[in-house]
């Protein structure tokens, strides 16, 4: 390549990487290296601490446990409808996924109205057992909102990889005798694996990282994200705040790592 | 694909169900919410257009805002990005490659971390941090990604690079040969990134949460605002001013995106 092509390329980048420069790069190296003006032990505060740690337990719980549920219930709904044709199926689909245009606060709002003090649980407890049974401010209703927000991901992937699935795989299975069980096990898993590893990955990102849910839930349940909000707010405190993003950052990439290693040990086999 | 055998499966039907009812049911919910007289009284108390009224005299404003935020990102994001990811599609350098990764940083960052990196670093300029532009700056730096790299991989494609160098030898000087071959050939691409930036930028929340002020706000922050202060039907009603304007919006950019890659794409 010429030095003129070189410089061309360069002058079109350019204009993304002054932007990205200025207003990405530089001022989060600046928050990087600003724990460190309180003293270096600033950046484990997060290993340290009780309250922290216990607040990305809660995180980490939280996320693996909705991950695991949302792929397996997505699987679920996602080839069962492919594999059907009924009146009403693209407009169920279509509902099914609308959820991934909402911000997080519509999604912890409709938990409210599921299961708060006047949500439709309450309501209906109430009528059937004579008390109010409310779950949307407790770990329940976090969890449900959370679920709320990664099904229509797994949903929409899984349906478009069983358009992909290889049917005669199966229809050999079947003849030579495997039950429904055994198909899912064996014909079934191996074949979703690379979409499962990728979609699971995305899916513990954004709980990770997710606020807007738990901030409208204001849940007692606290995770890592509302945590530096408060840090930040309440208390002034841009180091705290800054080095607890750096231990959720960490954190999320480190999964994300591991889970690209051990997806691409299993698709070289 | 021919379909599967339609024999019965009861357990996946009713997983289907139940999710289906799990997550259908809110949003009839919230809308049957935001037209009744009260809440808590149900469908008794009678249906009523007080409710959105109300939110559109308070929140109104939200609603033009994050439209003309995500429009301006859309321009902001295809101007910088086509360019970019042109340069990015056709250099073979580990600085390309750095670059790109570095770009898409923004995204697997929590929104919170660049937000504070933002405010930190330009919180003091009085003018640009109490204006709606330091949220568009931070629409852009996230959306950013999202166009580069729709838009880079649509400009690899094999028959463009050929048309490129056709129109090379015969003269087009670059301004000519960018703007008169190689936009029109990824413009689907272009529209799709953009339909994606558009999405993005009118439900972000994050980052905007700790960059608005009172006097700058987006429909997801008057959104938050409304669930925590506002009656419960005034909340259900703004959720159903953002079903009523920006759903049709989204979809109209939609089946204007499918219209283009059926008119003009491979």
């Amino acid at each position: 390549m010429s030095t003129r092509q070189r410089l061309l390329l360069a002058g079109c980048a350019a204009p993304a990487g002054a932007f990205f420069l200025a207003f990405w790069l530089l001022p989060v190296l600046r928050l990087l290296i600003l724990p460190a003006e309180k003293g270096w032990d600033t950046y484990f505060v997060v290993l340290t601490d009780g309250r922290y740690i216990e607040s990305m337990l809660n995180t980490l719980l939280l996320s693996v446990a909705v991950t695991l549920a949302t792929l397996v219930i997505g699987a679920t709904v996602g080839i069962y409808l492919a594999r059907r044709s009924f009146l009403g199926k693209q407009l169920l689909l279509a509902l099914l996924t609308l959820p991934l245009s909402f911000p997080g606060v519509i999604i912890g709002f409709f938990v409210i109205l599921l299961g708060g003090r006047q949500g439709l649980v309450a309501d209906l407890s109430d009528q059937i057992f004579g008390e109010r049974i409310t779950f949307a401010y407790g770990l329940l209703g976090l969890f449900l909102a959370y679920l709320y927000f990664s099904l229509p991901r797994a949903i929409a992937t899984y349906a478009a990889a069983a358009e992909a699935m290889d049917l005669q795989l199966e229809e050999a299975a079947r003849s030579l005798g495997a039950s429904r069980l055994r198909i899912v096990r064996d014909v079934w898993l191996p074949e979703l694996a690379p979409t499962t590893v990728a979609c699971g990955a995305i899916l513990f990102a954004t709980s990770m990282g997710a606020f807007g849910t738990a901030f409208t839930l204001a849940s007692k349940f606290e995770v890592v994200p509302i945590t530096i909000y408060n840090e930040f707010t309440n208390y002034a405190n841009f180091a705290l705040a800054a080095s607890l993003s750096i231990s959720l950052g960490l954190v999320t990439w480190l999964a994300l790592f591991l889970t690209r290693q051990f997806g691409s040990g299993q698709t070289m086999r | 694909m021919r379909q599967a055998t339609h024999n019965r499966a009861p357990f996946l039907f009713a997983v289907t169900a139940l999710t289906s009812l799990f997550m259908i049911a809110p949003m009839l919910l919230s809308v049957l919410a935001g037209l009744v007289n009260n809440y808590s009284v149900g469908i008794k108390s009678g249906f009523t257009l007080r409710w959105l009224q109300e939110v559109w005299e308070v929140y109104g404003g939200t609603v033009g805002w994050s439209l003309v935020i995500a429009a301006a990102c859309v321009v902001a994001t295809a101007a910088i990005g086509v360019p970019c990811a042109y340069a990015l599609a056709r250099s073979r350098s580990r600085a390309a490659r750095a670059f790109e990764e570095l770009l898409t940083l923004p995204v697997a960052v929590p929104g919170l971390a660049t937000a504070l990196a933002l405010i930190l670093a330009y919180g003091q300029i009085a003018a640009f941090r109490q204006s709606f532009a330091f949220i568009l700056v931070g629409h852009i730096v996230f959306t950013l990604p999202f166009m580069v790299r729709t838009v880079a991989s649509a400009f690899q494609r094999n028959d463009l690079i050929a048309l490129e160098e056709a129109a090379r030898t015969l003269g087009a000087s670059f301004p000519q040969r960018f703007l008169g071959v190689l936009v029109p050939a990824v413009f689907p691409a272009i529209v799709a990134g953009g339909l994606m930036v558009f999405t993005l930028s009118v439900g972000e929340f994050n980052l905007t949460w700790m960059l608005h002020t009172p006097l700058t706000r987006t429909l997801p922050v008057g959104l938050a605002d409304s669930y925590a202060s506002m009656r419960i039907e005034i909340g259900s009603a703004y959720t159903l001013v953002f079903f009523i304007v920006i759903l049709p919006v989204l979809w109209a950019l939609q089946a204007l995106a499918q219209l283009m890659q059926k008119r003009y794409g491979t």
